[in-house]
């Protein structure tokens, strides 16, 4: 038998990843739509010895291309020649999902339906008759339950050209794809015509429901009285902040860190040492040894200790998603995103960057406009994501021991603060308003598909897993080269490096910032690398490396206070740099991301130039303000 | 009357929507002429607001609720 091509379409929240995930599995390959930042998501099986293919396009509740996902769609299906095109509505929901299938007719598209999600409309007390319904669209129909491969199975054995042949719109139909060309051909305005349609299309749909669905009972659904607490009442920011205090948690606590620190041990001792006798033993040369060891193994090493907390935190977000909780926030949180120049489905992104500022710009395809986007992307960077946290947990400590927990809260704030100002300015020069809206289904709450979760997550996470094995392996090297190599080849004094001299060439840049050293220098060069990089260059640079392994941060941060750190700095100088790190330029990975997701270099380097510069600006004016203070 | 005047548990019949960027997507989502819609509470602060309509859930702003003109039918 011949190999099949399938595409799966239908409105969001219907779930149609799950269905393509139940088909496909992990056999799937994610990339991007050309010249667009939309999934495209292309999934493999093998079915009673038939090769299919299934491509799973983007969630959409109409194709007039208002939006990058609708034009896909409507150019991908009009531009390939599919077997099968399955429409996947929501059963509880016919009426607006229907909306689709019309339009999808009405360009002459043969669809297979499939009335998904039986068992939610059978608990709100509708029937459909899927008799009917195929009769009256004259398409096949098939009733699934998403999360049980039996009606998949079903879907699969109807996937056959043959059948579709017997199926022929019926009167209805033909009468409305009749009314919609004479409505086309009447030389009204474009928005004319456009609204007359879309009241054509409901006037037929209202039609087939009436024939199609009966209603059982009425139910009091569930959803409603959870949304009483989670959406509506006075409590649900704080419940919102309760939630996402748990999620910290669980990411930085209770079981990424555990496994963090797990991966951090088995880096530090068995690869290393693996590593060190095998390179030994084959008998390199001391310098490339060297190379290995600390330049590349310590820095990927470090970047590999965050995979985890990554790869957890992304779970939380993807579960919490599923379950239709993250439509709640984005509109519990409106008014106040609506404040700062974005919408409420801008939190997610910003609730990412508190971990990583990689997924949460990636995040940002999420929002509706590209100015949201692009404001999303461009501030997030100044959130204080887990790579940044070190310094401020290290110079708290160090300097400000009776206040370290408030001084680190305070740098949280400042990074939000920061945001929310770089959004108004981005908003009233770069990225002007264009009046930006908010429209969102709040779907039923519903128990996340556990297969879907886990292959959202590993999609997302896995981009930084090969970031840290391809940008981070490289910069790993060069900043191990640059620190302990100079014109005269190797140097035994790091004072002496190629890093040193690029440290003390911007140094004076900070001198009325107060920390105007090589040192500072060298690690604010590190920091752009990689921001986890920023306290080992310290350590490596005020001789602190090496053999310590102190138990406590205070342990720690007395180390660091013993050495020639403590003198390099004065309690406000610190307290500015520490702003400085919280603020500048993001690092390599993320400005990457931002070329990938902002769509050019241009934004990149936008992005690495005002940060930095706002930084320098708001650093500047902490130290000199803090001088006239007297601190 | 408009939509941003409704009150929870309201329900309203849509008359049009006055002419805003948002008119053809709010018609695409179902508020077309005739639709019935019921208000549902809304967010803590009172905006975005929420309404059901065609068996779902949506949220929208209030100053764009001002855009949908509609008749109190309960």
């Amino acid at each position: 038998m011949s190999d099949i091509s399938i595409a799966l379409t239908g409105n969001p929240n219907t779930g149609k990843s799950t269905i393509f995930n139940q088909l496909t599995g992990a056999r799937q390959k994610i990339g991007n739509w050309p010249g667009v930042t939309v999934d495209k998501k292309i999934g493999y099986l093998n079915y009673q010895g038939r090769n299919i293919t299934v491509v799973d396009l983007p969630g959409t509740y109409s194709v007039s291309a208002r939006s990058p996902e609708e034009a896909i769609v409507m150019d991908f299906l009009k531009n390939n020649k599919m077997d099968v095109v399955v429409d996947v509505l929501d059963s509880s929901n016919l009426e607006r999902n229907l909306f689709l299938t019309l339009q999808l007719m009405e360009e002459g598209i043969p669809l297979l339906i499939d009335l998904n999600m039986q068992d939610e409309a059978k608990k709100r007390g509708l029937v459909v008759n899927k008799e009917k319904l195929s009769q009256i669209l004259g398409m096949p129909v098939v009733e699934t339950v998403g999360r049980r491969s039996d009606g998949v199975k079903t879907l699969l054995s109807v996937f056959t050209t043959e059948v579709m042949e017997k199926y022929h719109p019926s009167e209805m139909i033909q009468s409305h794809i009749e009314n919609v060309k004479s409505i086309n051909e009447s030389g009204k305005s474009a928005e004319e015509i456009e609204e007359a349609i879309i009241d054509a299309r409901y006037a037929l749909i209202n039609n087939i429901v009436s024939e199609v669905v009966t209603i059982d009972k009425r139910s009091v659904s569930v959803s409603e009285t959870i949304d009483k607490y989670l959406a509506n009442g006075i409590l649900a920011p704080f419940l919102f902040l309760g939630i996402m205090y748990v999620v910290f948690l669980i990411t930085f606590e209770w079981i990424g860190q555990p496994i963090a620190d797990l991966v951090d041990e088995l880096v530090a001792g068995p690869i290393t040492e693996g590593a060190t006798s095998f390179l030994e033993g084959v008998g390199v040369s001391e310098w490339l040894k060297a190379m290995i060891v600390d330049g590349a193994i310590a820095g990927v090493g470090a970047v590999l200790t965050f995979v985890p907390l990554i790869f957890i935190l992304f779970f939380c977000l993807s579960f919490l998603d599923g379950t239709g909780y993250m439509a709640r926030v984005a509109f519990v949180t409106d008014p106040v995103m609506r404040r700062v120049g974005l919408t409420g489905k801008g939190i997610m992104p910003m609730m990412m960057s508190f971990g990583c500022a990689v997924p949460a710009i990636m995040g940002a395809r999420a929002l509706d406009s590209e100015k949201d986007r692009l404001t999303a992307i461009m501030v997030t960077p100044f959130l204080t994501c887990g790579a940044k946290l070190p310094i401020m947990a290290l110079f708290a400590a160090m300097f400000f021991p009776d206040n370290a927990a408030n001084v680190v809260f305070l740098m949280y704030i400042i990074g939000v603060v920061m945001a929310i100002v770089a959004a108004k300015i981005l908003g009233a020069t770069v990225l002007k308003d264009e009046g930006s809206t908010f429209l969102l289904e709040l779907p039923p709450y519903r128990i996340p598909d556990i297969k879907t979760v886990l292959l959202e997550t590993w999609d997302k996470g896995k981009g930084y897993l090969i970031k840290a094995g391809t940008i981070i392996f490289a910069a790993s090297v060069i900043v191990w080269f640059l620190a302990n190599f100079n014109f005269s080849g190797q140097t035994e004094e790091m004072s002496e490096s190629f890093l040193a001299g690029l440290g003390g060439i911007i140094a004076p840049l900070f001198y009325f910032h107060g920390f105007n050293t090589w040192e500072a220098g060298a690690a604010v060069i590190n920091g752009i690398l990689a921001k986890e990089t920023v306290v080992s260059t310290m350590g490596i640079l005020y001789g602190v490396a090496g053999e310590i392994d102190p138990d406590t941060a205070a342990e720690e941060a007395e180390i660091f206070l013993n050495s020639g750190m403590g003198a390099a700095f004065t309690s406000l100088s610190a307290f500015t740099f520490m702003v400085f790190s919280q603020l500048y330029t993001p690092c390599v990975t993320a400005l990457g991301t931002i070329k990938k997701e902002a769509g050019g270099f241009k934004w990149m380097a936008f992005s690495a130039v005002y940060m930095f510069f706002l930084a320098w600006v708001v650093s500047l004016l902490v130290y000199q303000i803090g001088r006239l203070l007297g601190f | 009357m408009t939509l941003r005047e409704g009150k929870v548990g309201e329900t309203f019949c849509v008359e049009k929507i006055e002419p805003s960027p948002l008119k053809s997507r709010l018609m695409t989502m179902g508020l077309t002429k005739g639709t019935k819609i019921e208000v549902m509470p809304s967010a803590p602060f009172g905006d975005p607001m929420a309404i059901k309509i065609r068996s779902y859930k949506l949220a929208l702003r209030r100053e764009d609720a001002k855009k949908v003109i509609v008749q109190k039918v309960g």
